[in-house]
């Protein structure tokens, strides 16, 4: 689905990712952990179009998008959630929606819309109940829902997701996580980046720790979770010395 | 084989084993690259030697990069026993094994809890290639200890679902006794112990019949396609090779196919490459070579190009099992076993396929090698039968006579023969001791 080689992106003189290899199968969710300033967020927005990078290769799906326009990417089939939601705050749910569709009508699907709009209402009931609803006057939660929905609407074959738990109560992340899954279940790859690396390694299938501009591991999310180094820099320590033995 | 016979073969990891070999470049790369970056940040041993060769590890892009990295040697991992090389605290070591010390001090590695559950995987690959289930009842002769060839085996014929007999190596007597009574079907030891456990098999008189084996998994030790067929014959069994060393993970590096038409590599883990072992430049494709390995995987001993000493032959074609992983060849021998006997470079692989393909020899064989006057000379001990060996004169010299022939003829330069008594020569524990140095004597 996606496969990046040697990706290097610059801000003015600072590298902001030095040398980053990764690939998203068909079907995956992908998680991308690091502290702030890692390249995290670089990356996604570069497989978006939203940056361009100073070297190395993006394939979505066979193609090199690297300085594609985000429209052109969006068009191919890769959507991004950005992070802070960034919902039209002055215009209705369903307006947001309907934006979301807007390369659907320009694909000459029309006719599926209204079927995308059902399904994302089945996702997140809450989106229904306030279509008619100014998007400012949401929750910090039931914005992300109308984000991640919005997102939806223009059927991505790659969702890219950052940072959707931000700032939101345990209860609405434990919802929205459960909407990652029905979204890769409906066929969807997820490549996800998060702070909340223990939920983020928890749905996923395979991860990748960057720092600094570079990934330092990859493997299963079984393996990362199990990776001491994770445990320290990511997951809030390494179990005690006295527990280690009783974990399954 | 054909194409169905070849849907049909089982992998262990068949996501992994027929890969796409275009994704598993991908795979490697991404792997290769972490490796480096945090082999940089962790050893100041690595650090220094980039740093030294002029190499920025973030400049390596791709596989053939890999090759401006300076090799690591078995002499570098003796210079920072025990822990020098560790990349992780040693309290997230949870086992500690030691290549064997036969040559030198020992070198340690260790594993954290993910080496292990890769080590293990790859191990039950090289095992359900080779025919394992978990219907199968393992005996595993290797010795359990320091060697990884024990647990290693143990480890993935456990994960395989197969009933395992931690026989370790060693008495035969009571080994051939468990084999009947357990109901033993597969074999994991050294080709030579096996050899040895069929010699003694035949000498109890214990009929083929009253076994129930049906698979050999032999690796440890270079050995020949003369020496499968014997032990295939003898044991009634399919044997496959298999590969490892400790310094990198152990069993499991590398494993036959029921093809047996070479060893698939576990790619995912290691990134092998095929170099002249005396250049150190690749090898001519096709050409038989040093096989230098860099872990992928390895979060406590992760290694960058190292040299195993192994000869062999490297091939990513593809093999009709399925797999896509690529295959090496049988190993040839190894570069510290590369004898020169006046001056003509003599591996003891080749001494044995002389001594397998002939009549009224035993593949146990030794070569002493001795100095007279700055001349290195080599000897080549023999088993006989008892028959040959006390009764008949004439016949022995005759033998003696063919071995000697046929052994000039392979290996272009005239080398002693001695017939010895069955059972005369060393047998170790399991790992024969092919070459008896006396030059410093």
């Amino acid at each position: 689905m996606l496969r990046i080689r040697n990706l290097e992106v610059a801000y003015g003189r600072r590298l902001a990712l030095r040398r980053v290899s990764l690939h998203v199968d068909q079907g995956e969710i992908v998680s991308l952990i690091g502290a702030n300033g890692a390249g995290k967020t670089t990356l996604l927005r570069t497989v978006a179009g939203l940056v361009r990078p100073a070297g190395g290769q993006v394939l979505f799906r066979g193609r090199d998008t690297a300085g594609l326009a985000t429209e052109r990417v969006v068009a191919l089939g890769c959507s991004l959630v950005p992070e802070g939601r960034q919902v039209f705050a002055t215009m209705p749910v369903l307006e947001n929606l309907l934006l979301g569709a807007t390369v659907q009508y320009r694909r000459g699907r029309r006719a599926e819309v209204e079927a995308d709009l059902a399904r994302a209402y089945r996702l997140f009931p809450r989106l229904e109940q306030r279509a008619g609803q100014l998007a400012g006057t949401l929750s910090g939660g039931e914005q992300q829902m109308l984000a991640m929905a919005r997102a939806l609407m223009a059927r991505p074959a790659l969702v890219m997701l950052d940072e959707p738990s931000m700032g939101l109560a345990p209860l609405v992340v434990k919802d929205l996580f459960a909407a990652i899954r029905t979204v890769r279940a409906e066929g969807a790859t997820v490549l996800l980046v998060e702070q909340n690396a223990r939920a983020a390694l928890r749905l996923a299938d395979r991860g990748y720790v960057l720092e600094t501009g570079r990934v330092v591991l990859e493997g299963s999310a079984r393996a990362l979770l199990d990776n001491r180094d994770v445990q320290r820099a990511y997951l809030g320590g390494e179990p005690s010395a006295a527990r280690e033995g009783e974990r399954p | 084989m054909s194409d169905a016979s070849a849907q049909a073969a089982v992998c262990w990891q068949p996501e992994i084993e027929r890969m796409d070999r275009e994704a598993l470049e991908q795979l490697q790369l991404e792997r290769l690259e972490a490796t480096l970056t945090r082999v940089y940040r962790t050893l100041p041993f690595y650090r220094q030697r980039l740093d030294a060769a002029g190499v920025d590890p973030d400049a390596v892009r791709s596989v053939e990069d890999l090759r401006r990295v300076p090799f690591t040697t078995k002499e570098d991992l003796r210079a920072s026993y025990p822990y020098g090389l560790f990349a992780v605290p040693l309290r997230d070591v949870v086992r500690l094994h030691a290549s064997s010390g036969t040559t030198g001090l020992a070198t340690v590695v260790g594993y954290t809890r993910n080496d292990l559950r890769h080590w293990g995987s790859a191990v039950a690959r090289v095992l359900v290639a080779g025919g394992v289930t978990r219907e199968d009842v393992v005996q595993v002769a290797f010795h359990y200890g320091l060697f990884t060839g024990g647990f290693g085996l143990h480890q993935g014929a456990e994960l395989v679902g197969a009933s395992v007999i931690p026989m370790s190596s060693g008495h035969s007597r009571q080994q051939l006794r468990i084999m009947q009574d357990y109901r033993t079907t597969a074999l994991a030891c050294t080709p030579s112990y096996a050899m040895h456990l069929a010699d003694e098999l035949l000498e109890a008189g214990v009929p083929r019949g009253a076994l129930s084996l049906r698979l050999g998994l032999f690796g440890g030790e270079p050995w020949s396609e003369g020496l499968r067929r014997q032990l295939e014959e003898k044991l009634q069994i399919s044997a496959t090779d298999n590969y490892g060393l400790s310094e990198v993970l152990g069993p499991g590096v590398a494993g036959e196919c029921g093809e047996k038409r070479g060893l698939h590599l576990a790619e995912d883990h290691l990134l092998a490459e095929l170099v002249d072992p005396v250049s150190g430049a690749p090898a001519r494709p096709g050409a038989v070579g040093e096989l230098v390995l860099t872990t992928l995987t390895k979060e406590a001993f992760p290694l960058l190009r190292y040299r195993t000493g192994d000869l062999t032959t490297l091939t990513t074609e593809r093999c009709a099992c399925g797999r896509t992983l690529a295959r090496m060849g049988r190993v040839l021998g190894r570069t510290d076993d590369l004898l020169i006997v006046k001056g003509v470079k003599v591996y003891p692989s080749q001494i044995e396929a002389v001594l397998v393909a002939l009549e009224g020899a035993d593949p146990h064989y030794q070569i002493v090698l001795t100095r007279r006057a700055s001349m290195d000379e080599a000897t080549v001990l023999v088993e006989v039968s008892e028959a040959i060996f006390f009764d008949e004169m004439r016949r022995q010299s005759g033998l003696r006579e063919t071995i000697a022939r046929r052994l000039a003829e392979e290996l272009g330069v005239h080398v002693a023969v001695r017939l010895v008594e069955r059972k005369s020569l060393d047998r170790g524990d399991g790992k024969a001791a092919r070459v008896v140095d006396r030059r410093g004597a």
